[in-house]
């Protein structure tokens, strides 16, 4: 009786460790970041891009309207597909673009934006890729949309026209 | 007096030369509790990812603009969560983690010591 109550025992703790693992094999094993959001904008002073002055980002978020902040890079292939749409984005005058440039040569990136327009309002230059941490970002490209000193939405990889459109209803 | 100054000059270097290594000590103790989450399963010192460059460089950073180690920790783990960091802290969510070892290794001396007394 007792050994037969050991067995059922031993076989349920494998079930119960079979059915623990296989279930976690389902599991995707790329962690995605908490979307720390509704947090606000780190403070930092950055370079420009355009003109040798160094600012703070508290003076580039002012206003209370809506800033997207895109982190950005000539040499990154997604980047040049969500350009376009980027670029429309700028004529609206409900959004003001910020951009990042990260870990690229000002040489290589005006010739990016010379190719493909400017989108962006003023653009920090990050040559080592320290202020894109201060923001939590991953790597390029990545966007946060700002309102009032505070980061409402993140866009994790390029913007695509779905992400577009929900970006245009949330700045409405 | 001229061997005075030298021997000043040779322990100012030295004091200088312990600084940076005991920065850099530092430095490689912090990035090789961090995650890199580009590349996941290597830590930031191991990686040669873009991110963990990056990572490094500000490391370097906020040790020299005199940031503990802790506050280190914190700075990464208010940017990117928890999961950054190898060590996690004892927190609501990390109970288990941390007291199921110790409660398996208390019941299990609890069924040995059991069995050993009734065997006796």
């Amino acid at each position: 009786m007792k050994n037969k109550l050991l067995l059922i025992f031993i076989i349920s703790i494998f079930i119960i460790i079979f059915i623990f693992f296989y279930k976690g094999l389902q599991n995707t094993n790329i962690y995605t970041p908490e979307t720390k959001i509704n947090n606000k904008i780190p403070l930092f002073n950055g370079d420009l891009l355009y003109i040798n002055k160094t600012v703070n980002s508290s003076d580039l978020f002012k206003s209370d309207k809506f800033y997207l902040l895109n982190i950005w890079s000539s040499w990154c292939v997604p980047c040049r597909q969500e350009h376009s749409l980027l670029m429309n984005l700028s004529k609206s005058k409900k959004v003001e673009l910020i951009g990042i440039n990260y870990k690229d040569t000002k040489v290589n990136a005006k010739s990016f934006l010379a190719e493909l327009g400017n989108p962006y309002k003023k653009i920090i230059f990050d040559q080592k890729g320290v202020k894109a941490i201060e923001w939590g970002a991953y790597g390029v490209p990545e966007s946060f949309l700002i309102n009032d000193g505070i980061i409402i939405k993140r866009y994790i990889g390029p913007l695509n026209k779905k992400l577009f459109k929900e970006i245009e209803s949330l700045i409405k | 007096m001229k061997i005075l100054k030298l021997f000043f000059i040779i322990f100012l270097i030295f004091s200088f030369n312990h600084l940076k290594a005991s920065n850099e000590d530092m430095k490689n103790k912090i990035t090789k509790n961090l995650r890199c989450l580009i590349c996941q399963g290597q830590s930031v010192y191991d990686s040669d990812s873009e991110f963990a460059i990056s990572m490094k460089v500000l490391v370097d950073e906020k040790i020299e603009e005199g940031f503990s180690e802790t506050q280190i920790y914190d700075f990464f783990k208010e940017k990117y969560g928890e999961w950054i960091l190898y060590d996690p802290e004892l927190n609501k969510n990390t109970y288990i983690l941390w007291l199921l070892p110790i409660l398996i290794f208390l019941i299990g001396g609890v069924i040995i010591s059991k069995n050993f007394i009734i065997k006796k």
